[in-house]
């Protein structure tokens, strides 16, 4: 079980941060059925490059030559630890570059949000020939630097706040399985530079209401002790909010929606016990006040060892 | 189990810390205004000096039925009915408009402002649609109320405004006719009660000429405009500060006063402040001529640069004269010298080295697409200053128009010398030069935040003296953002400002001589 170290974990700050850019890495999230071991810490990094050129304004589907290609670069560290085989803690944390291939607009760049997140298998059942899991996440985000959110498509990120819980159920069945899930996402307000800003009406005030969202991610494919290998279907949905008019600049608090569709590959080496890599691929079929992304990532994992068990073959 | 209270109480850990962070009522300040008291009734307002009318009575308002009429008892049992079933609501919209007229018509302009903030999506073959008055409603939505726009919207409301108090205020002392809760001591009073005739209504006379402005300025917003006036005469019957016939003549007094100015914003040259091709081009032309590099648009497709003839349109502080041989500003540094590399130069070094501090004045003082522009920043920079003055409604509006006439005409100094010079912006020269902003669509001597600033900092230093420097610092703020912004060199910025100074000027000379002070 442990050598699946495998990025459960992948910032869902970024699913909710950078929805603008798509850079929902579907394939390496927290959103899968996978544990990790009692006092093993699988951890490592990860690069992603998401970019679009066609984006969504309100429903209406437009290119922008002012902005030519948006691309955003997320370098991550990220980590995950067994409290026990069925309770895990993870973290994540990017550092994430914009970049707009025309115009005049600035790239911005900095540390993003930390995330974590508690895993907990709340319920495992034999059903016929398979497995099925119930597992129950909470997570928290909060920002670690103080990036500007102003500019929307090329700021880094949202600023907000955000708190998560999931239900998650995962069917095992041999080497093939299935997971689903739904998240709900508490986002706290966020502040702007300016005292007053439009919406839908003049607001007076540098606070700004975030909409709370919802996610939910099906997962299909293959898994043996080296190999993983799914396909995933991933639907974001902003729960409020409001549409970019027609040619006005996007804005924090807009109602964003994404579609997303993404392979995610998982080998295990033989050569170094507990190295894996993993790689990522996602595209937006669907979206409302996005950018129509498409991204890819890959990234190096390492589990290591706490458990007494090693410590005291140490001590021998 | 232990494992499960562990989860458990980290969840909910998690969950208060959310939730706490996360309360999502927002406070808008601008609900928080005192209710308006002013330390001073000046009933003497109708002897002051109009800006359009002939005379405060150049627009008759017929003598008022007697209070002890039939008629004006039915008045009295119309509020009393108000009142009979007042809700929280009622209450709320009351102290909404109680705190003043001039105000929130003011506020109600800003907002359609940053509505209508937004320049028109390209057609298919890369040209763009102008919008169109006589059809608002379609695409592209008129107006594109930009920074000029705006800064002759707001004029025309203030000044507007200004003249229906003064009427108002006039007849007010010539027929004296007293407040409904003077009248008859059973009706309440939700608001400070005025030491004014109550007839005609200085709320309805300022919210008569206001919905004409406002529906001249914004013909696709009619529905809104005419139900926030109701709302408006509501909250003074439901407040028990005037009977209906206050208010009907009121509104029918602003109204007709707005019509006069109406006509001469109908004949001010706004409305072919556009220009054509064969001018554009010729703007070029001549900045070539001169062997200078001339503006381009560096939007992609190029967009025609905004309204190049608003230099053109009519001042109210001074004549076209004036303006050409005393406040044009001196040519900027000529395109090929030593100053202008140096100050390109400058701006590169800035947006490369750019503090976030620096970064939020820039942002602080940006109001570009959809907000409700520099002169609607200075707007609600003067209205958050005067709800702690206690001005009379009058004040208000002396004070604001003002403000906004100095405004429009600095707006309009501005543009002449932009079209003037026909001079580039720094990432024009610079391609490695970006932005946090949006880069503005028209060329950049002299800066436009910078006039604005300095013009609306001086009158609003003249009007509140103690706060003169305050004014002064951040109109200085405004225009060093800009550079921030990388999207003005600083000789646009220093030039603006001073430039923006001497139109204010104007403004004061007038308000020493307005009957006012």
């Amino acid at each position: 079980m442990q050598k699946h170290c495998y990025s459960k974990y992948k910032i869902l700050s970024i699913v909710i941060g950078l929805l603008f850019f798509g850079q929902v890495t579907l394939a390496q999230t927290d959103i899968d059925g996978i544990m990790m071991q009692k006092n093993f810490f699988c951890i490592g990094p990860t690069v992603d490059k998401t970019s679009w050129k066609n984006y969504w304004e309100g429903t209406f589907k437009r290119d922008n030559a002012n902005l030519g290609t948006v691309s955003s670069t997320a370098a991550m560290i990220m980590g995950n630890y067994g409290i026990t085989n069925k309770l895990n803690v993870l973290f994540g944390l990017p550092y994430i570059k914009s970049k707009a291939s025309a115009g005049n607009l600035k790239g911005q760049k900095g540390l993003q949000d930390l995330s974590l997140w508690v895993k907990w298998v709340a319920k495992e059942k034999k059903i016929g020939k398979g497995n099925l899991k119930g597992i129950l996440e909470g997570g928290y985000s909060t920002p670690v630097s103080n990036y500007y959110i102003d500019l929307m498509p090329l700021a880094i990120g949202m600023h907000s706040k955000t708190g998560s819980i999931r239900l998650m159920a995962d069917y095992e069945m041999g080497d093939w399985f299935a997971t689903v899930s739904g998240t709900y996402m508490m986002r706290s307000n966020v502040t702007l530079d300016r005292y007053t800003y439009y919406t839908t009406e003049l607001h007076y005030t540098n606070e700004v209401e975030m909409p709370d969202a919802n996610d939910f991610n099906f997962r299909i494919g293959y898994r043996s002790s080296t190999w993983i290998a799914e396909a995933i279907v991933d639907k974001f949905t902003t729960l409020g909010g409001f549409d970019i008019t027609k040619n006005n600049m996007p804005f924090v608090s807009n109602k964003m929606n994404a579609t997303k569709l993404g392979l995610h590959v998982k080998y295990d080496t033989d050569f170094v016990n507990g190295l894996s890599f993993v790689a990522d691929a996602n595209t937006t079929v669907a979206g409302r006040n996005i950018g129509q992304s498409s991204s890819f990532g890959g990234g190096v994992f390492y589990i290591l060892d706490f458990s007494k068990k090693k410590k005291e073959e140490k001590k021998k | 189990m232990k494992k499960i209270f562990l989860f458990i109480s980290l969840v909910t850990v998690t969950a208060i810390a959310v939730f706490n962070s996360c309360s999502k009522k927002l406070d808008e300040a601008n609900l928080a205004y005192p209710l308006l008291n002013p330390s001073k009734a000046d009933g003497n307002a109708g002897t002051w000096k109009p800006i359009l009318l002939a005379s405060a009575s150049e627009f008759p308002c017929p003598a008022p039925i007697a209070t002890t009429s039939p008629d004006y008892i039915l008045q009295l049992n119309e509020i009393k009915s108000f009142q009979n079933n007042i809700t929280s609501e009622n209450k709320d919209l009351v102290n909404y408009w109680g705190a003043g007229a001039v105000l929130r018509w003011n506020e109600i302009m800003r907002e359609l402002v940053a509505k209508h903030n937004v320049p028109p999506y390209q057609n298919p073959d890369g040209t763009y649609p102008f919008p169109n008055a006589n059809n608002p409603l379609a695409y592209p939505l008129f107006p594109f109320s930009n920074p000029p726009y705006a800064a002759r919207a707001y004029a025309y409301l203030s000044a507007a405004q200004y003249d229906a108090c003064v009427a108002a205020y006039y007849y007010k002392s010539l027929y004296n006719r007293a407040a409904p809760f003077t009248v008859d001591a059973t009706i309440q009073t939700l608001l400070p009660k005025s030491t004014l005739p109550s007839y005609p209504s200085e709320d309805a006379v300022v919210e008569g000429a206001s919905i004409e402005l406002l529906k001249l300025l914004f013909p696709g917003d009619q529905d809104y405009i005419n139900q926030r006036a109701e709302e408006h005469k509501r909250a003074r019957l439901i407040a028990g500060a005037n009977v209906r016939s206050d208010l009907d003549a009121g509104e029918t007094l602003g109204r007709a006063i707005a019509a006069k100015f109406i006509a001469r914003a109908r004949g001010d040259r706004a409305g072919a402040a556009i220009g054509t091709q064969a001018q554009w081009t010729q703007f070029e032309t001549d900045a070539t001529a001169k062997g200078e590099t001339p503006w381009y648009s560096q939007e992609s497709p190029k967009r025609p640069p905004m309204l190049p003839l608003f230099g053109k349109v009519k001042t109210w502080l001074f004549d076209s004269l004036t303006m050409v041989t005393t406040i044009r500003p001196p040519a900027p540094p000529s395109t090929g010298s030593a100053q202008f590399k140096t100050e390109t130069a400058e701006i590169y070094q800035m947006q490369k080295d750019l503090t976030r501090e620096q970064k939020a004045i820039a942002t602080f003082w940006s109001d570009g697409v959809g907000t409700y522009t520099p002169p609607g920043h200075w707007n609600y920079i003067a209205a958050t200053e005067f709800v702690q003055q206690n001005f009379s409604e009058a004040r208000w509006a002396r004070n604001m128009a003002l403000l906004n006439m100095s405004i429009m005409d600095a707006g309009i100094v501005c543009w002449d010398a932009k079209y003037f010079y026909f001079n580039p912006r720094p990432m024009q020269i610079d391609t490695r030069i970006k932005t946090d902003l949006g880069l503005p669509n028209f060329p950049a001597y002299i800066s436009g935040h910078s006039t604005f600033s300095g013009a609306a900092s001086t009158v609003l230093g003249y009007i509140i003296p103690t706060k003169a420097q305050q004014f002064i610092d951040m109109a200085k703020e405004a225009s060093v953002s800009r550079m921030y912004g990388a999207i003005h060199f600083r000789s646009d910025c220093e030039v603006g400002l001073t430039t923006g100074n001497k139109v204010g000027s104007y403004a004061i000379s007038r308000g020493h001589t307005d009957g006012a002070e």
